[in-house]
């Protein structure tokens, strides 16, 4: 048995162990996340955002939304109730970085997506107020005055792939989204016609209700009608997700 | 008195732990206010003006990246440069080795706070520089680490003090968290931008093992180890037990790492990891207790010391903090607490008394004791501590106070149904009900910056002090050399 002044007196000692203390908890819980199959569910539906939805996230992650919503609805009756089906470990698997938050100091936004009219919310987040009016969110009305840039969309895109998202380069990915994803999903994840789509997607749904111009609000909108629309849960019993818990 | 002050100020590199102490006060005003204000925008939203830089969602990291790591962080490079060096007995390893990490802490600040302004941020809590200030930090905290670990393979006795371990295991898992946490995919070499490597429920449980340690081994661990120095040191008798300060260490270090998924309860995480970080959850109340009680009961014998030393104030009330937090801490993370209140203002009082009560509270009290000594002179004013020690007990009291009632009560009306089964509240209605918690809590946020004010005033006016006292000494040995 050693005695703990042989820790106390040597530097090299104590910080091995130490080492050692610390790491273990962080393995255990972190490691087996990654390879127990059960931790994201089966379930159909779910594919990377667009281009413009991609652009869109980015604008919710710049102006800090996370901190007063959350996007992570648990599995309780008034949840259920206010916000929907509760969220699945699926539903964010292509979210990099994810966005469940922390505190509500607005309501969550899981599934915020349809929920709103695109009017409404260009309306909310230009003056919250003026749709809300006990609202303590800030007005975000440089979204609509602010020109997209898209320029390097192409280069987000990459940057995700890199860390696993299924956007596509070569045929041989475009194939495999089309089996996986379909063709019209498949095509949407084509890296080489980002822009192109992101263009097309502004333009056939006009959510800033400007049709000439491309802003970021437009979008910021395609993003939040997006979010917890993918899995349609008429499709599975509901005790299906709880088995994965 | 003076003489020893001029030997130990030959003696050990006490000018790179002023700059530190200057700058700990800076960003803490700074980032302090910057909580005060954003505080008020959630009780007055115009507030906002429709300026990006300063809406709430881009002043808030600002807030956390100042106090956390600029104030927070420039007070433990302070006191661990301070600590090691006096219990070692000896000088910092290395003096450029010192400014660099002094100039990589302060140009990481200070970037990360103006770039979440501008928009830029990885958008993970307390995590949100982005990739390029994450380099910088890791290169500042490698140089942080060698410089400390060859100041303690110099030490001039055997036996390396308890202070330090809790310094060095802060250093080390530092490193560790900050490394994982932050990996990251940039979009190109010339874009700030980048994406987090881990997606989803990976991503959630790395930055909350993340979050809860810069919690755990920042704003816990490393203050501990001021504590172990300063409080016996201002006692002037030893730490109560030192079987339980080692007890302590390991307990403390082992166990804090497993605790970060009672942030992910009831979410999409696997029940076995928020089970497994709950019940480790509850066991950190052993050696958080015994933490705290260690620091305590060394005032054992001289209780009278809380009548007459404004700085044991401090560190007294700071310890009773610390024990307050770490009980509730405990009980939040039981699944059926954390249903309440997660999501709720409950945590972020919860955060607060830990944060004002425990970590700035045990600051000050250190930076009373330490000051004076750097400067060799004595305090310019007692009162004015006695002063900063009410304003800021007010203020942490009308901070969480009105936290509880803000997080229970609106924990409480979300779950509430009515009559026939619907809910009784829009989430809208909740919000109105906390506009006067929000008020109260941005009065005890101006309490405790107004503390913070006082303080930097006796600083100012002691170091001023000291630099007359030197001057006069200067023109004695002058005006005696030009007799002889």
């Amino acid at each position: 048995m050693i005695k703990h002044e042989s820790i106390e007196t040597n530097a090299g000692l104590l910080i091995a162990l130490t080492l050692i203390v610390i790491s273990i908890g962080g393995l255990v819980e972190i490691v087996p996340l990654f390879f127990i199959n059960d931790t994201v569910e089966k379930v159909e539906g779910v594919r990377p955002y667009t281009a413009l939805e991609l652009r869109g996230r980015d604008i919710y992650q710049r102006e800090g939304c996370y901190l007063c919503h959350s996007q992570m609805i648990r599995p309780f009756r008034d949840e259920w109730l206010r916000y929907g089906h509760y969220s699945l470990a699926a539903e964010s698997q292509y979210d990099h970085p994810f966005q469940w938050g922390s505190k509500r100091t607005g309501p969550d936004l899981a599934r915020v997506g349809g929920k709103y009219s695109n009017a409404w919310h260009v309306a909310h987040l230009i003056n919250p107020r003026d749709v809300v009016p006990q609202s303590i969110m800030p007005n975000y009305p440089w979204l609509i005055e602010t020109d997209l840039d898209y320029s390097d969309v192409q280069d987000r895109m990459r940057a995700l792939k890199t860390t696993g998202v299924p956007y596509s380069e070569i045929q041989a990915e475009y194939d495999r989204n089309v089996t996986n994803f379909g063709v019209d999903t498949a095509d949407k994840l084509d890296i080489l016609h980002a822009e192109e789509n992101l263009m097309k997607q502004a333009l056939k749904n006009d959510y800033d209700g400007q049709p000439s111009r491309i802003t970021e609000m437009d979008a910021l909108v395609a993003y939040l009608q997006v979010l917890g629309t993918m899995v349609d849960f008429s499709r599975y019993d509901e005790g299906y997700f709880a088995d994965f818990r | 008195m003076a003489q020893t002050g001029i030997a130990s100020t030959q003696q050990y590199n006490y000018e790179i732990i002023k700059k530190f102490a200057v700058m700990a006060l800076v960003w803490g005003l700074l980032g302090m206010a910057a909580g005060v204000y954003i505080a008020s925008e959630l009780a007055w939203p115009f507030l906002n003006f429709d300026i990006a830089e300063i809406t709430f969602g881009r002043l808030r990291p600002v807030h956390t990246t100042l106090v956390i790591f600029g104030f927070g962080g420039s007070a433990l490079f302070a006191t661990s440069y301070y600590v090691v060096q006096r219990s070692c007995q000896t000088r910092l390893y290395s003096d450029w080795m010192a400014v660099f990490t002094f100039w990589g802490w302060q140009l990481a600040v200070g970037l990360g706070a103006l770039s979440y302004m501008l928009g830029h941020t990885q958008s993970r809590e307390y995590a949100e520089f982005e990739w390029p200030i994450d380099l910088l930090i890791a290169v500042t905290w490698v140089v942080y680490f060698v410089l400390y670990l060859q100041t303690l393979r110099r030490r001039s006795q055997p036996h390396i003090y308890v202070a330090n371990w809790f310094y060095i295991a802060f250093i080390l898992a530092t490193a560790i968290l900050h490394i994982f946490n932050n990996l990251a995919v940039p979009v190109g070499l010339f874009s700030l931008k980048s994406y987090s490597l881990f997606a989803g429920v990976q991503d959630a449980m790395t930055q909350w093992w993340y979050g809860h340690n810069a919690v755990g081994f920042f704003l816990t661990a490393a203050f501990l180890g001021m504590m172990y120095y300063f409080v016996p040191k201002q006692a002037g008798r030893p730490v109560y037990s030192y079987r339980l300060s080692i007890v302590h260490f390991w307990a403390l270090s082992f166990l804090y790492m497993w605790v970060g998924g009672h942030h992910l309860h009831w979410t999409a995480l696997p029940d076995w990891t928020s089970t497994l970080a709950a019940t480790f959850s509850i066991m950190l109340l052993l050696p958080s207790w015994g933490g705290m009680i260690n620091g305590i009961m060394t005032l054992s014998g001289a209780w009278e010391k809380l009548r007459t030393d404004p700085i044991m104030l401090f560190l007294i009330t700071a310890l009773s903090f610390y024990g307050m937090s770490t009980f509730e801490g405990p009980l939040m993370s039981l699944k059926s607490v954390n249903a309440l209140s997660h999501y709720t203002d409950w945590t972020i009082g919860h955060v607060h008394s830990g944060a004002l009560g425990w970590v700035a509270m045990v600051s000050f009290g250190s930076f009373y004791h330490m000051v004076p000594r750097l400067y060799d002179t004595r305090i310019y004013s007692t009162r004015l501590i006695y002063l900063h020690f009410w304003l800021a007990t007010i203020g942490i009291l009308l901070y969480i106070t009105a936290m509880w009632v803000a997080g229970i009560f609106q924990g409480l009306m979300l779950r509430s149904f009515d009559d026939y089964g619907n809910l009784a509240y829009t989430f809208v209605e909740t919000v109105a009900f906390l506009h006067n918690p929000y008020v109260v809590r941005a009065l005890g946020g101006a309490f405790f910056v107004s503390g913070v004010v006082v303080m930097a005033y006796n600083i100012i006016q002691t170091i001023r002090q000291a630099q007359l006292e030197a001057a006069a000494i200067e023109a004695k040995i002058a005006a005696k050399m030009a007799n002889a």
